[in-house]
This record gives structure tokens, sequence and C-alpha cells, in this order.
């Protein structure tokens, strides 16, 4: 705020000793006053607009880690300084925060005070009329004929809806001083709390807050928040262990696409069942319609319809007889058509020795297309709805290192197992739904049909009720801070000199205005309010 | 739902004719801005009211004589080579807005789905804005200071950035999208009028100072306090919408996204607009930032968002990349 106190004079004190306890004080006061003026205020507003750039125009760990990965492999020696100065979690690293809290500090340093000046200031009545009217903005004088106590009456009358106080000078001269506008302090003061609660509150949600994505296959499969081990992957707060998440269940039945002509999307809809509370001991499952832009609320918790995809069902049917089928998710490469990528994993069955086994493991990799379209034989997708499946797949046989304790991509094959020669290629070909392809060892690759998934998120933020009570305390604040004028208005009456006229008395008045905060505008407002107590005067008296 | 190809023929034809509308303006705007005394005389007038208002006498005599000056004041040619401006800008804002009423009934939706429309929606708000302050303020003769970055933007919007009516995707299908992008656009719109009047403030405060500088532009323009006041008016109005968009864009991405916050390039450098112009509408109540650095801060702001609108649309990848483009 800005911090116009003027200090009073200074009265000659006794010459004090400078202790180290007392310089060490005077160093935390200083800092103190520094920090809480608003020219540090506003540095520091700098400070944090520049601080959170490098997040938008650099890529973020947290919102994109491949492209990040991606980056600083790109960038060498540099994206690495800049990978340990935190650029790539800017949100997190101490620089931010270090900003973040200073910025918190002197905003709670300025509104202390500042809310005792108000709470003073809402108690005080307007300010004494300067001596000198005709030093302000605004200002008028006349001499209308009319007795004092008149032209007050008029003064008061049009002042309605000011705070006014009328005073004796001591030459008994009687002024009134008016203010309004208070609103504008309050407003202000309601800003800068509810920016402070947001701030706070912002940090807390940081901490209790978690989420987690989960891919859910669209033909009745169910989804239960019960643990970490439940998601794909999983974002907690500081706080959150993952052992006290809100209990519930998600059963996913169907979901439905519809597309333009040209295949743009027009609408997403999951059909699901949920449980949460008492139905998980009763097993009683309530229909939900899952869109996007609709979650499903339940249990404190929030569920959303992210993405979906394709999962294309392949059959294996070993030469001793032995079949196993599986439906796995690919990722779609391209959201437009759909056209999706993955790689289906086997084991072969019956073979107890390990290392024999791992020989003979097969993965069925390549692309899907839901609505065919061939060049030649290269396989793409015209359209993104299931019309005309098809797959281009790459079968592989080897050794998949599944089991080599490193954790592997349910999307790709290792690709250092066929570098190093121990995943080979042996069938290359196009199927469509219901084809088969014979490898060289009689082993048969059916590809069956497909199954719709869904990718769903699970959302926990205890905080954000309270963000949207401060968020919008915060804009009423600003709204009556910007738009409340503050203003001052004085009038002195006196008798004029020459008064004596029979009894026709007349008065000399004197106007005067001032804005406390922006001057444009007042102007009019002053010239009608003098306008009218000048005028009302004179015809109340010609009457 | 199908689009109706002959209204957003119709609703193509209306932008383009706007634009061009736009440049005749322009072109008067100019002539009065070079040969017209309007400008000198503006900038005197305003002079004189700033010697009344300091000098502490009666507002009322003053401000009475004004009107009575200026209501003497003989129309030159120039003058009404200004006046023809303005109604070419009417006309020009009443094709702009036919240009988006009828892309929404070619679509049957919220004509703010795509970096397209929202150029247009941007736009027209600029030159509404600019209207309304040249009713209040001597700064007629300025106008194609700022129609200059609208057809600018317009043509980049409609070449470059240009695309065809169609219905939006699935995301973009709630009534949250007319609330926080009709705030997003009216605030950044209006963002646009303070930022050319802080450039036009620095160069009339550099020449106030040196009258070196610019002497062939400064003098025609008014004085710095009229711009700086049309500044502060146009962004103290813009920020609680703007504000109000963010808030909005937060709630909406709640629903949408699975949280109302997180960083994402649009929403951050959202932020950071927002932190400028505070620190603007703060540099005005602190001493020793009035001037010639508040109006530095309201450039930058401006600048952030142009570059939210331009940047994060088109390079960087989030998920406001809604854009309608590449
Ligand atoms: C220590 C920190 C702060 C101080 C001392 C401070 C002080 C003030 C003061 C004195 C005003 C009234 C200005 C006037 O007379 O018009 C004000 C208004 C305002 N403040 Fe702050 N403020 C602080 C932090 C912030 C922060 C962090 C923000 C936003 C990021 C912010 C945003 C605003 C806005 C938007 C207004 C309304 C503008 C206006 O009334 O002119 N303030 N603040």
């Amino acid at each position: 705020m800005s911090q116009t106190t003027t200090e009073p004079p200074e009265t000659p004190r006794p010459v004090y000793r400078q202790t180290p306890l007392r310089r060490g004080w005077a160093f935390v006061r200083n800092t103190w006053r520094g920090l809480t003026s608003m020219r540090t205020a506003l540095v520091l507003l700098f400070l944090l607009a520049l601080a959170a750039l490098p997040g938008a125009l650099l890529p973020q760990w947290d919102l994109n880690a491949q492209k990040t990965e991606e980056y600083i492999a790109e960038h060498g020696w540099w994206g690495e300084l800049l990978d340990r100065l935190q650029f790539f979690d800017v949100y997190s690293s101490p620089w931010f925060s270090a900003i973040y809290l200073l910025l918190m500090v002197s905003l709670v340093g300025c509104l202390v005070p500042r809310t005792g000046d108000y709470l003073r200031a809402m108690r005080a009545g307007p300010v004494l009329t300067p001596r000198n009217l005709a030093r302000l903005p605004h200002h008028v004088r006349a001499e209308i004929e009319a007795d004092p106590d008149t032209v007050l009456g008029e003064v008061r009358r049009r002042l309605r809806g000011w705070r006014v106080v009328e005073r004796t000078e001591a030459d008994g001269v009687r002024t009134i001083s008016a203010e309004r506008g208070y609103l504008r302090e309050t407003g202000n003061l309601l800003f800068h709390f509810g920016m402070l609660g947001l701030i706070a509150t912002f940090a807390l949600g940081a901490m209790y807050s978690y989420e987690g994505q989960v891919i859910v296959h669209a033909n009745g499969h169910e989804f239960c928040n019960s643990g970490v081990f439940a998601y794909d992957s999983f974002n907690p707060g500081l706080q959150v262990d993952g052992t006290q998440l809100s209990p519930f269940c998600v059963k996913v039945n169907a979901f439905e696409a519809e597309y333009t002509d040209v295949g743009q999307p027009v609408s997403y809809e999951a059909d699901i069942q949920y449980q949460s509370g008492e139905d998980l001991t009763t097993g009683t499952w309530r229909d939900h319609h899952l869109e996007v832009n609709e979650p499903l609320r339940t249990a404190g918790d929030r569920v959303y319809l992210l993405g979906h995809g394709y999962a294309p069902t392949f059959t294996v049917t070993w030469p001793d007889g032995e079949t196993r089928t599986q439906t796995v998710q690919w990722r779609p490469t391209d959201t437009t058509t759909m056209l999706s990528q993955g790689a289906t994993k086997f084991d072969p069955p019956g073979i107890t020795d390990s290392a024999e086994r791992r020989k003979n493991q097969l993965a069925i990799t390549g692309l899907f297309a839901p609505t065919a379209l061939l060049h030649g034989n290269i396989l793409s997708s015209s359209y993104p709805e299931l019309t005309d499946p098809a797959v281009a797949v790459d079968v592989m046989r080897g050794e998949l290192g599944v089991d080599s304790g490193r954790s592997q991509s349910i999307f790709e094959i290792d690709q250092r197992m066929v570098d190093s020669g121990r995943l080979e290629r042996v069938a290359r070909e196009n199927l469509k739904v219901g084809e088969s392809i014979t490898l060289d060892d009689g082993t048969e690759i059916s590809f069956d049909g497909v199954r719709r998934w869904v990718s769903l998120q699970v959302s926990h933020d205890p905080t954000q009720g309270w963000m949207l009570a401060f968020a919008i305390v915060m804009f009423a604040g600003l709204g009556a801070s910007l738009a409340v004028k503050r203003r001052r208005f004085w009038a002195r009456v006196s008798p004029a000199a020459d008064s004596g006229d029979g009894d026709v008395r007349r008065s000399v008045v004197e106007l005067g205005g001032l804005a406390r905060t922006d001057q444009a505008g007042y102007g009019e407002e002053f010239t009608a309010l003098s306008r009218d107590i000048l005028d009302l005067t004179q015809d109340r008296k010609a009457r | 739902m199908p689009v109706n190809e002959t209204l957003s023929q119709y609703s193509d034809w209306s932008y383009t004719t706007s634009v061009v509308v736009y440049v005749l303006a322009m072109i008067f705007f100019l002539v009065e801005q070079a040969f017209g005394k309007r400008g000198v005389q503006a900038a005197e007038r305003t002079r004189q009211k700033e010697f009344a208002g300091v000098g502490g006498g009666s507002t009322a005599t003053a401000s009475t004589s004004d009107t009575a000056t200026g209501a003497r004041q003989a129309r030159t040619r120039t003058e009404r080579i200004g006046r023809m401006g303005v109604a070419l800008t009417v006309l020009g804002v009443g094709l702009h807005l036919a240009a988006l009423v009828l892309r929404g009934l070619a679509t049957s939706r919220f004509p703010l789905g795509n970096m397209y429309e929202y150029i247009t929606a941007i736009t027209l708000v600029t030159v509404v804005a600019w209207l309304v302050m040249m009713a209040r303020h001597p700064i007629r003769h300025l106008s194609s200071f700022v129609l200059l970055p609208v057809v600018i933007l317009m043509f980049v919007g409609g070449t470059l950035l240009y695309a065809v009516a169609a219905p939006v995707q699935p995301a973009l299908q709630s009534y949250w999208l007319v609330i926080h992008v009709t705030a997003a656009a009216v605030g950044s719109g209006i963002f646009l009028v303070p930022g050319v009047a802080s450039i036009l403030y620095l160069i009339r405060s550099a020449y106030d100072r040196d009258p070196v500088k610019f002497g062939k532009l400064a003098p025609k323009l008014p004085s710095a306090d009229v711009l700086d006041r049309v500044a502060y008016r146009t962004t103290v109005f813009a920020f609680p919408v703007f504000t109000f968009g963010i808030l909005c864009g937060a709630v909406w991405a709640e629903a949408a996204w699975g949280r109302f916050w997180g960083w994402d390039p649009k929403e951050t450098v959202a932020f950071v607009a927002w932190v400028i112009y505070a620190a603007y509408l703060h540099s005005r109540a602190t001493a020793g930032w009035r001037g010639t650095r508040a109006a530095t801060i309201n450039v930058v702001g401006f600048a952030a968002t142009v570059f939210n609108l331009f940047f994060v649309n088109l390079v960087s990848t989030g998920l406001h990349s809604y854009a309608g483009v590449g």
C-alpha cells in the first residue's frame, strides 16, 4: 500500500548505544518495512510473472514428460543445466516458491496495518474543511441570496448518501465536510484478503490432492479406487501416500463417439455405473452418463472421461492346439483418424522351462485402423469410427524381455531385444477381422475383433470449494475497488459582508472537491453538485 | 448439425468488406491526422483545459468556455474528413458484427470456436471500445493508430488462420465456452486500446521532455494527460472482465480437464498478463512509477496478451490447442 505515512517530526532522543541486539532488531525491522512496501510488492509481482513464464515456453515434466526428455536430449549440457535448475519443473521449484512466499509475506505485511487504518477511518468522520478551498482541483465560490442556514440545509439535502459532518470554525463560520465511496477501501481489502486466501489454499491443495489415470475396457470392465496399484499412472500431492483413497467403483458398459462426415468428433459418451458409500456394501450400482465436460462426482472425487481408443483381439493357436486370446489396448497415434499403435504380447503355454519359454514368446505389433485405407500395402485410416477395421502387424518371436525386471510400456516392444537379435520378425501381414496368418512353425494368429476402451481420470482435491469461495470474494472486492470512487466535498458558508439589505440576507458559499483516487470523472459530478446546491438555494428563496 | 454454406459465405464476404471499409476509414483518419489542424487544435484544447484545471479556478467556468469555443470552431474540410472516417468505422463495425453473427447462424453454435472467430471477436471489441472512448475524449484523429493493428490482425486472421465454418469438438460444447471465451475476448480486445494509447503516451512524453524527439508526430497528439486517462479508463474496465474470464476458465477447466489450474501454457501466460496489468494498476498508485513507467508496463501487458494469442495457440501445444489451425 502506498506507504506515505508521514513520520512524526524527530524529537531529539537520548543517544542509544549500538548493541548487536539493537542492530539486529533494526535490521529485521527495516527488512520488514522494505518487504511490505508497495514498491517491493510491485517488483515481486514482476518477478512472479517472469518466473512463471519459462513454464509456458519450455516443456514441463508433469505436463509432458516425453517432450521434456526430448528437449533435454536435444540441448545437451544446456538442457541438463536447465533441468538441474528446475526449469522443467517451474511451479514446484524452490525459486518459484520463494517468490510466492515473499509475495505472501509482503501481502500480509501490508494488509495488517491497512486493515487497522481502515477500521479507524470507518469510525472517524470526514476530515476538517481545508483553510483554502481555492487550492483544491475543484472549487466554486459564489455569493447568493440566502442565509447560511438555508444554504447549509440545502447542502445537507443534496449530500444524501454521503457521510456528512458539520462544524463551526473558530471565527464562527460554518462548514460541512462530506465524504463518499468508503466501499472502495472495503473492496480493496476484500480483494487482497481474497487473494491471500487463494494463494494459501492453492498451496494446501497441492499437498492434499491426487490425480490418477486408468484405461478401462468398455465392455463391463470395472475399476475400483482402492489403491495406487489400480491406476496406470498416479500423481499424489506431498501429503498423499495412496493408502486413504476415497472408496468407489466404476463399471464401463459402453462407449460411443459420434462424428461428422469428415470425421470431426461431435460427441463422446460413456455409459457407466458406479457405487460409493453404502452402495459398496449393498452392491447397488447406479447408472451414469459420462461425457466430456460432465464428470461424475462421487465420494468427494471426480471421474472424467479423458479419451478413448481401440483394443484389437488376437487369438494365437500353437501347433499343439493350445490357444490364448488377448485384447490389449492400443494407443491412438492420430486422434482424427484413430489410427492406433500397440503391442499384444503372448507367452507360449505349457512350457515349464523358463529359458525355453523365453525363446518362444510372441508379440503382435503394428498399426490398427478403424476404417482401413490401403495405399498399396501401407495401412492407414480414413475415418475414426469402426466401419472397416484392419491391422497391419509384425509378428515378433523370441525374448520379449518382460521378466528382465525393467518395466515395459504396454504399447511397445523393447527395441533393445530386437537390436540384439533376441527378438525377430517372423511375419508381416495386413489382416481384416476374421483373417489369420500361419507362421513357419505352424502357429496360427487370427484377428478376431475389436473392443473399445476409455481412459478415465480420477481427481481428488478437498480445497477446491475454498478456492472458488476466495475467488468470488476476490472478484467482488475487485469490482468494488475499481468501480467505486472515493471523493470528498466541502462547503464553507459565511454571511456576506454587505448583507443588511432589509430581510434579504446574502451568503458567501465556497465549495471544494477532491477525488481521493483517480481524478477523472469527479469534475462532472462536482459541477452538477455545486450547480444543484447554488440553484436550489436560489429557487427556494425565490418562491 | 450441418453447416449452412450460404450463410457462411455471406459471413466471409461481410468480413472481407469490413476489412476494406476499415482500411478506407484509416485513410480518412490519416488525412485528418496528417494535414488537419484538428490534431494540433485538439492538443491545444486539452492543454488549455489542463491549465484551467491546474490553475484552480472555477471548473464550471473552465468547462463551459471550453465547449463554447468547441462549438464555435468552424468545421474545416479535414474535420469533415475525420467525421467521414467515423461514419465508415461505424459501417465497418456493422459488417464486422454481421460476419460474426452469420458465422454463428451458419454453424448453429456460438461463434467463438476457433482462432479465426476469436480474432474476429477481439478486433470487433477493440473498434467498439475505441468508438466509445472517442465519444468522450479528443482522440478521433488518432483512430488510424488503433485501426492499423485491427486491420493487421483481421488480415492475418482471415488468411493464415482462416477456418471453414464447422461444428466444434466435444470439449468445447459447453455453455462455459460462451462465458469464458467471451469474457476473455472482451478483455483482450479492450486491452488493445490502452496498449496503443500507452505507446502514444510514451511518444508524447518523450517529446514533452525533449522536443527534438518525434517532432513530426508528437505535436499532433493530445496531451500526455489525456492519453494516460484513456489508457487508465480502458484498463480499469478491461481488467475485471479479463479477471472474470480467467476465473471462469478455471471453473470450466475443473469440469473439462479434471483440475481448475494446471499451468497449461495458455493459463500461465494469462496469469502473467494478469499480474502485469495488476502491476500497472498498482504502479499508478506508487510514487515514482506513475507516468512513463506505468505506460511501459501497460505496453508490456499488451505484448503478453498478443503473445498469448499467437505464440501459445500456434507454437506451443497445450490443452488450449483448439485453434483450428495446423
Ligand atoms: C504487498 C503486496 C500488495 C500491496 C501493498 C498492494 C497494495 C494495493 C493498493 C494500495 C491498492 C490500491 C490502489 C489504488 O489506490 O487504486 C491495490 C489495488 C489492487 N491490487 Fe494490490 N497490493 C499488493 C499485492 C497485490 C497483488 C499480489 C496483486 C495481484 C496479483 C494485487 C492486485 C491489485 C489490484 C488488481 C488492485 C486494484 C487496482 C486499483 O484499485 O487501482 N495486489 N493494491
